[in-house]
């Protein structure tokens, strides 16, 4: 696969949760070696893109290729050779509590592959150096901090060396030194392992920081992708809201807004 | 691309593992078992990384392997010629502080 190949395409992707519609034809590219960061705020969709993008929800329109394989047509045994080339980070952790955190990190080796078991252990310990948790695979997740969590995550979602790593809001609920190392690991990651990274953030610092070019999702649709530079100047009132930290208005319909309070199912968004 | 390769070379009482192109999960426990096999053949082991444009855990758990392996039996071990892909790696896990790290063939034989 060449440099500038993408990993990620995503075509007119629709997403609905019951009778709201979610995501409204959504087009996402991604090119190797590249840190995209998806920004929005709540409600805007980004947590939906990206479980779409992780096989998690089968789209209800559209298409989504990861590593060029369509994944919502994907066999089995093609969906298991995408995951072994993704990592995921998620908001929570997602650690399971009853395992080690050296456990925890050495799992997708042990799961995946049919490596030594010196190799994996060497491996998942150099991970939790990586992000600066050397010697704390004996622990259990329950007495790890916030930031500790997050970092332990991350150090699972990148044990495999994955080609694809999805990050959901890393800087979520850490002190601004931790966040900022966190970015600093995001940068070195892609220089040193040559990995390509999507980035799911509200924190526009952070964003800033680490992308080498954004996407704001608005209300399901895609407002703008573009370079840092680009995304901050832009012409667009709502980027420039979120930007800015202003408050939307909304428009009211009097029809719609008294539809809502007395229907007994509620009408299609 | 360069073609993955390794080779190993004995110099007088020293081995030289040669490492070419990618090394990763496909082939590095190969890597390993030749990096153990000349440490058990000497006492002086190299590792030649100049022409090695990836490497990724896995590999890098095999030099650490052979390290670990070379100090508990009293043995020297060190790289030879890091590439700027390798070191990359090696300084994302502070690695490059923990390495014996030589710049040429001579440098590491004469240590």
């Amino acid at each position: 696969m060449n440099a500038s190949a993408s990993l990620i395409e995503v075509s007119q992707l629709e997403a609905w949760y019951g009778r709201r519609r979610i995501l409204k034809g959504v087009d996402f590219n991604v090119r190797a070696g590249e840190i995209r960061v998806i920004m929005g705020g709540s409600g805007s969709g980004k947590s939906t893109l990206l479980r779409h993008l992780l096989g998690l929800h089968r789209p209800r329109g559209g298409s989504i290729k990861l590593l060029g394989v369509d994944i919502g047509r994907a066999s089995e045994a093609q969906m298991l050779g995408i995951r072994r080339q993704i990592g995921v980070s998620f908001q929570g952790g997602a650690l399971l509590t009853s395992l080690s955190v050296g456990d925890n990190v050495a799992l997708p080796l042990r799961e995946l592959t049919s490596l030594d078991e010196n190799t994996i252990r060497i491996m998942s310990r150099l991970k939790l150096e990586v992000v600066n948790l050397g010697g704390f695979q004996e622990l259990m997740p329950a007495q790890l901090s916030g930031g500790m969590i997050k970092r332990a995550a991350l150090a699972r979602a990148i044990v495999m060396d994955p080609k694809l790593l999805f990050f959901d809001e890393p800087s979520a609920g850490l002190d601004p030194v931790v966040s900022a190392e966190l970015d600093e690991l995001i940068l070195r990651l892609r220089d040193a392992l040559r990995m390509t990274i999507v980035v799911v953030t509200h924190e526009l610092e952070s964003a800033f920081k680490i992308a080498d070019t954004i996407t704001v999702l608005d209300q399901g649709e895609i407002l703008m992708t573009d370079t840092v530079d680009k995304v901050r100047h832009a012409d667009n009132e709502r980027i420039q809201d979120l930007l800015n930290r202003r408050p939307r208005e909304t428009p009211v319909d009097a029809d719609a807004y008294l539809r809502r309070l007395t229907e007994e199912h509620a009408a299609p968004v | 691309m360069n073609a993955n390769e390794c080779t190993s070379e004995t110099l007088g009482d020293y081995v030289l593992v040669r490492l070419r192109g990618e090394v990763d999960l496909s082939w590095s426990q190969q890597v390993r078992r030749a990096i153990l096999d000349a440490l058990a053949d000497t006492g002086k082991v190299g590792v030649e990384l100049s022409e090695v444009s990836y490497i990724d855990s896995s590999g890098i758990a095999a030099l650490v392997e052979g390290f670990q392996n070379a100090r508990s039996r009293n043995r020297k071990f060190g790289l030879v010629a890091v590439s700027a892909a390798v070191m990359a790696v090696l300084q994302l896990a502070r690695l490059d502080r923990v390495f014996p790290i030589f710049a040429d063939l001579d440098a590491a034989r004469s240590a």
